[in-house]
């Protein structure tokens, strides 16, 4: 009987301490948080953009350094005219093969024919380099067609060059034979617009 | 004569054996420092108990990618406790110091937020570092035929929406520090030009158009300069300019240059480039100078840096056959090679990479990777293939 007596007012007195020391671990800080906002606003993306080209081209030492895009606008593509002279490219490489030098000369002989034409040159590389990386070799295979035209006598001020980088395949398979196929550059006939 | 060079010989080859072993010895041991703080650290053990469903999954993920692992409370270094009845309320304890470390409860959002804000206060009460579990990325999800628009999210892929609605090609967004806006490629007017696009208000305006590429758009710390790739001067060069397009300068007459990114003091732009027909990693002072190389032992074909926030790294991708996310330290040197994968972008904690991973049917997903530890974790998907990756910091 005296044992029980004296063990209650323990359990009451471990019960209370239990209840404080837990006290300390409930939340005590409140933390509200803002509403939250959309990260893009309501207003977006204008349905034409602004044409803007706030810089002046300035005169940087370059290996053909290229004409102001202004040129090339009101230019109607004809991307059969030349579609048979594509050339095509090594791997990780923007030199120009002898084998594809037909194709050049029969591009250059082409734009010889009517001075109002302009050439669009677009490079591309397979899928095997990272994405950013294939966009400065497409744009260097490109630029390397541009400076071999120039030796074949066509003025590089006509010729403008476009990167795609890995983004337009030919040939969507994974292997040699696709990636030999996209490793290349297609030419643009540019016509003046009619009228311009 | 000859006798006695043999016997000099004999005498001293070991003893120069032995010295270069030593001074060998010497370098692997600052090497592999380096080597434990990526790669090879161990996580720190913390059980979970009281959460559930939603605030559960959230709360394992976000400290998953910052280095923490999921133990019974017996084996726990701390122990997480709470509930996420009505709101999310938690507490932090060191299971051996016997201390709480926080206690805490959240309102007034939805629990996934609530769970993330609990999330960045268990990181900060632990490691006494500020946590990412709040964070913004900006990437590019492309569609079959190559078109694509630039998206931003939360860091962990959740709230995804489209910043662009152009349905063309997109390239290489990159965050303006501490604003909501980024900078972006759109082939929109034909050639790839680069935009500035306001996300609040949605105006946007090309800040770079010159004839050939611009691409690769990469904001200094301060958001008042523009590294990027321009070829208007007849190759593909890191060129600079005001964060308005004014003030072009180039800075690189190397050959093959691509993707820049900025020292976290603004004062170098790190780019891969091609010099004598070897890929490397290049630094160039910002204001203008000469080109530095960075090496990279141990990998080749180097791409897509990114230097770390607190100046220590810069992670890349190594391509040796397939592609790998690797880490080296910003002055260059050994390479520690993290997991397969691409285009590494660096949380503002300096140890949470985001990265694009090509799945087995050639899709790109986005998957966050803690650098010290190595534990990996896809993000939520938009539905094409997403990548290019930047981590707003």
């Amino acid at each position: 009987m005296k044992t029980t007596k004296l063990i209650f007012p323990l359990v009451l007195a471990l019960a209370a301490t239990l209840a404080t020391t837990g006290c300390k671990h409930k939340p005590v800080g409140v933390t509200q948080l803002p509403g939250q906002k959309p990260m893009v606003g309501e207003n977006n993306n204008p349905p034409t953009l602004p044409n803007t080209q706030p810089i002046n081209p300035e005169n940087q030492p370059g290996t053909t350094p290229l004409a102001n895009p202004d040129v090339f606008d009101n230019m109607l593509a004809d991307r059969a005219a030349l579609a048979a002279y594509t050339i095509h490219f090594a791997y990780d490489s923007s030199a120009i093969r002898s084998s594809e030098k037909a194709n050049l000369a029969s591009v250059a002989q082409q734009l010889s024919g009517d001075a109002s034409t302009k050439l669009l040159i677009e490079g591309n590389c397979d899928e095997r380099g990272t994405e950013e990386y294939n966009r400065s070799l497409g744009e260097r295979r490109a630029l390397a067609a541009r400076e071999a035209l120039a030796k074949l006598g066509v003025d590089p001020m006509r010729v403008e060059t476009r990167s795609f980088g890995k983004d337009k395949p030919v040939d969507p398979g994974h292997d040699e034979s696709g990636w030999a196929k996209n490793r290349r550059d297609d030419f643009v006939l540019l016509h003046p617009k009619p009228g311009s | 004569m000859k006798k006695n060079c043999l016997q000099l010989i004999k005498i001293f080859l070991p003893v120069f054996l032995f010295a270069a072993v030593i001074a060998r010895g010497q370098n692997e041991i600052t090497i592999e420092q380096n080597i434990t703080v990526m790669g090879m650290t161990k996580p720190i053990p913390v059980s979970l108990e009281g959460f559930t469903g939603e605030t559960l999954d959230v709360l394992k993920f976000d400290l998953y990618v910052q280095g923490f692992s999921f133990v019974t409370p017996d084996a726990a270094q701390y122990l997480i406790s709470g509930s996420n009845a009505g709101n999310v309320q938690g507490r932090v304890t060191d299971r051996f110091a016997k201390t709480s470390l926080l206690a805490r409860s959240y309102t007034g959002a939805s629990l996934r937020r609530e769970a993330h804000a609990f999330a960045d206060d268990i990181v900060l009460a632990i490691t006494g570092k500020k946590g990412i579990a709040q964070t913004k990325i900006a990437f590019k999800d492309e569609a079959p035929d190559g078109a694509g628009e630039i998206y931003v999210a939360d860091f962990d892929g959740h709230n995804p929406q489209a910043v662009t609605h152009d349905g063309d090609i997109v390239a290489a967004p990159a965050w303006v520090p501490g604003r909501l806006a980024v900078y972006y490629t759109s082939y929109k007017l034909g050639n790839p030009d680069i935009f500035y696009h306001d996300l609040t208000t949605g105006q946007r305006r090309a800040i770079a158009r010159y004839s050939g590429l611009n691409s690769s758009a990469a904001v200094s710390p301060d958001g008042t300069k523009v590294a990027m790739i321009l070829s208007k001067g007849g190759s593909p060069n890191v060129y600079v300019c005001n964060a308005d397009g004014t003030g072009l300068k180039k800075l690189t007459t190397t050959s093959e240059d691509s993707s820049p990114c900025w020292s976290p003091d603004g004062q170098w732009i790190c780019f891969a480039t091609k010099i004598n027909a070897r890929r490397l990693l290049a630094k160039v002072p910002a204001g203008g100078g000469g080109v530095q190389t960075l090496r990279t032992v141990g990998v080749s074909n180097p791409t897509e840096p990114d230097w770390s926030p607190d100046g220590k790294w810069i992670a890349f991708t190594s391509q040796m056959g397939e592609f790998d996310v690797c880490v080296v330290p910003a002055s260059g040197g050994m390479v520690t090679v993290l997991v397969p994968g691409e285009d590494p972008s660096w949380a503002p904690n300096s140890r949470t990479l985001i990265y694009a991973r090509r799945t087995t049917s050639y899709r790109y997903v986005l998957s966050l990777l803690d650098a010290p530890t190595k534990q990996v974790k896809d993000i939520a998907r938009v539905s094409g293939s997403d990548s290019q990756p930047a981590w707003a910091r």
